[in-house]
């Protein structure tokens, strides 16, 4: 693990450890390796939950059966969410583009506890192979809805334990990725590095690790508290032994409301960090963006009973988390303007990062509104469980972070991998999938609106066009999704080679390090004297401001 | 990035840094006490909901079990402190004695726990069974969060001595000593933790009859 100066001042992906091959990846405790196992493993998983999505567009696509079993459709339906949930959208920047920038952008060598970051990565591999296997076992994949409901998970006979323990093992990866990330901004930070210095990407990943260690042991013991209830039947959740199902969903959204904002954060500094870029612009009301994820962060606490209009509550306790719903909306209302303001006036350059982030703003912006609507009292009650909520999230998480995720891949794919890949196949990619995403998942507002419940294997007549029409999208979607994923693999080998740092002209650390990054990071010492949007001799903006005062 | 430079000019990934740790230490131990925060929450829910049937369940838990439990605990809480004023003298062995004392207290909690939960299902109490169905719905919550909240408290002893017990062989090994214990420091909050939620369990189950 230790060797002189000289020998690590080379890329990290040619860096000859104690061992080589496949064992110097998955023994190696170099935050930029352990990135790239996550990266390459929630590929993988992406990919399973992709086709899952497909098999269950494809049965909906007429009603009645069409090609497989109700109960088939449950399993893909529970598995699907479990899959796309903790091994894609939870881990996708964090634990990839985190692990990553994270060090780099605060000016460290590695993270704080690099041997912890790579049991991380261990418990979250265990856990998604559990979850996975909780398919093939015998007893049939579990049923519950990536939600396990009380009291269907504990009287189901399906594997729902190993499910459960895949998902407190993915839980307790979370945190510990998490305590890693608090600390090593605490302690590693650059000499001239202040917290109002950090990089948006950096408070973002920094507002969600907070939410990780404070909200993911909820989770832990109240999937604990399942499997115990489903191997002893204590009775806490069960009304038949005196205990009361709805401390089992309270329990649960405490942290799987927060969790939706560990999803999103992340994202949205991935677009504060590439907006000012491709618009060589300073970003507008920095401290705003960066205060708005805490605020976020602390706020996105306090709403979780909004999930549970429906399942007895006091009209109090209603009304208060309404309107604690409500001011969520404020913070991400305020990192949406920011983002727009930034570019007015901007020299914008219409390369795949930037299309992603507008693809982003955009679809956030839909998904956000439509999330207002289930937020006020009386119409939650007629769209709760509805299709409505299915598009909405799927606006909020695929159209939100998982376009994210898409920009971070191409802001920093030639940075992390020293190749770039084909710009032009990019942009189409992103066209398709954008046109894909839409036809996908808008059906879903309407026919939630008029009825349609989610997680139903049949349907009515008269909801056959809109299923018709968003089973359509979902092939153009994942036409899309071929096409850049298809584009970046072939980068790796083909693309044309970068070895230029800053190559698109950005102010933030990992713009000074050697493309790709050294072991270390870095090649010398860095130092920050500047924020880190500061285009203080920017050559384009200048003379124009010039001619506009003249 | 001084840190990650070593005396003899070499680099690694895994540096030094005693503050850094004990903060990753303490954010665990917040992790940690979260976690079973979820089962106070659900104790304090059904408390609420059946006071009555709480306090007569708690009269059938033997007192002074948990209270002997309760001192051993607090004590091993002092010889593993000692401990660490030991190697941070660099009394080696006077240091590997007091983790061994703490380890045989632990080890002490759990025989303890052992008699009493047998004695408790010896006399049919344990969930699902006929003699609590027939005590009603309170007392079979009370049996049912004592159970789970002792039997997690009780794996975190078992971890702990695991950890105490490897701290013994690096303090054997000088791999812990009077430079460089933050490893021990760490077990040692950890073990207070481990002490600090069974201060919390002894009086909602035992002293509340």
């Amino acid at each position: 693990m230790s060797s002189t100066t000289s020998d690590v001042n080379v890329s990290y992906l040619d860096y000859k450890g104690k061992h080589s091959g496949l064992l110097g990846w998955i023994t190696s405790v170099d935050h930029k390796r352990i990135a790239i196992l996550y990266l390459v493993s929630m590929l993988v998983f992406f990919s399973v939950g992709v086709t899952f999505g497909f098999l269950m567009r494809l049965e909906l696509i007429a009603p009645g059966k069409t090609i497989m079993e109700p109960q088939t459709y449950n399993a893909i339906f529970t598995l699907h969410g479990l899959i796309m949930i903790f091994l894609f959208i939870i881990p996708g920047l964090p634990a990839v583009f985190g692990n990553f920038f994270l060090p780099i952008m605060v000016g460290a060598p590695d993270v704080a506890f690099p041997r912890l970051n790579l049991f991380s990565w261990y418990l979250f591999i265990i856990g998604g192979l559990l979850a996975i296997a909780s398919i093939f076992m015998p007893g049939g994949a579990p049923d519950t809805g990536w939600t396990f409901y009380i009291p269907y998970s504990i009287r189901t006979t399906t594997n729902v334990i190993p499910a459960l323990f895949g998902a407190v093992l993915l839980g307790f990866s979370s945190i510990l990725t998490g305590i890693n990330f608090v600390v090593t901004v605490h302690r590693l930070r650059a000499k001239g590095m202040t917290f109002w210095k950090m990089p948006l990407f950096v408070w973002s990943t920094y507002a969600t690790a907070w939410i990780q260690v404070l909200v993911t042991p909820i989770i832990g013991i109240t999937l604990l508290m399942v499997i115990v209830e489903r191997t002893l039947g204590v009775g806490m959740f069960d009304p038949a032994l005196g205990g009361d199902p709805v401390l089992f969903q309270h329990l649960f959204w405490i942290y799987s409301h927060p969790a939706v904002y560990i999803m999103i954060i992340p994202a949205m500094g991935v677009i504060s960090e590439v907006i000012p870029v491709f618009a060589q612009r300073t970003i507008f009301g920095y401290k705003f963006v960066a205060g708005s994820s805490i605020a976020i962060a602390f706020l996105g606490s306090l709403v979780w009973a909004h999930h549970m209009f429906t399942a007895g509550m006091s009209n109090t306790a209603m009304i208060i988390f309404s309107a604690l719903t409500f001011m969520v909306s404020i913070p991400s209302a305020i990192k949406v303007f920011n983002w727009v303001a930034t570019l007015y006036k901007g020299s914008i350059r219409t390369e795949p990062p930037l299309l992603f982030a507008l693809g982003f703003i955009f679809l956030f912006a839909i998904g956000g509104f439509t999330g207002l609507i289930p937020g006020a009292l009386s119409v939650n009650l007629n769209i709760h469980d509805t299709s409505f909520i299915v598009g909405h999230f799927h606006y909020v998480m695929f159209g939100g972070t998982g376009f994210g995720i898409f920009a971070a891949m191409h802001y920093w794919w030639p940075k992390m991998f020293g190749r770039m890949y084909n710009r032009t196949a990019a942009k189409t990619g992103f066209w398709v999938l954008f046109t894909g995403f839409n036809l996908l998942y808008f059906p879903m507002f309407i026919m939630g609106w008029l009825g349609m419940p989610r997680r139903y294997y049949d349907y009515l007549p008269e909801f056959h066009i809109y299923h018709l029409i968003s089973t359509v999208g979902s092939w153009i979607l994942i036409t899309g999704l071929t096409i850049l994923f298809t584009n970046l693999i072939h980068a790796l080998r083909k693309g044309e080679k970068v070895t230029e740092r800053n190559y698109w002209n950005g102010e933030t650390l990992e713009w000074i390090t050697p493309t790709p990054p050294y072991v270390f990071n870095f090649d010398k010492e860095p130092v920050v004297e500047a924020g880190p949007y500061e285009y203080k001799r920017n050559d384009v903006l200048e003379p124009a401001l010039e001619e506009e005062k003249a | 990035m001084s840190n990650s430079t070593s005396a003899e000019g070499t680099m690694e990934h895994a540096h030094r840094d005693d503050a850094g740790s004990r903060l990753g230490m303490w954010l665990f131990l917040f992790t940690e006490l979260l976690l079973f925060s979820g089962l106070f929450l659900t104790y304090a829910v059904y408390k609420f909901t059946y006071p009555d049937e709480f306090h007569a369940a708690a009269k059938e838990l033997n007192t002074l079990f948990g209270a002997l439990n309760t001192i051993i605990l607090l004590t091993s809480s002092l010889t593993i402190a000692l401990s660490i004023v030991a190697i941070s003298r660099g009394q080696k062995y006077l240091s590997i004695f007091f983790q061994l004392m703490t380890i045989a207290m632990a080890l002490g909690f759990m025989v303890n726990k052992y008699f009493e939960w047998s004695a408790k299902i010896g006399h049919g109490i344990y969930p699902g069974s006929e003699t609590l169905q027939d005590k009603g719905h309170g007392q079979t919550l009370f049996f049912g969060l004592y159970y789970t909240m002792t039997g997690l408290h009780g794996i975190h002893v078992i971890v702990g001595m695991v950890l105490i017990a490897l701290m013994t062989f690096w303090t054997w090994k000088e791999k812990i000593n009077a430079d460089t214990f933050v490893r021990l420091e760490s077990a040692g909050l950890y073990w207070h933790l481990v002490d600090i939620i069974w201060i919390f369990l002894f009086p909602l189950f035992y002293l509340i009859s």
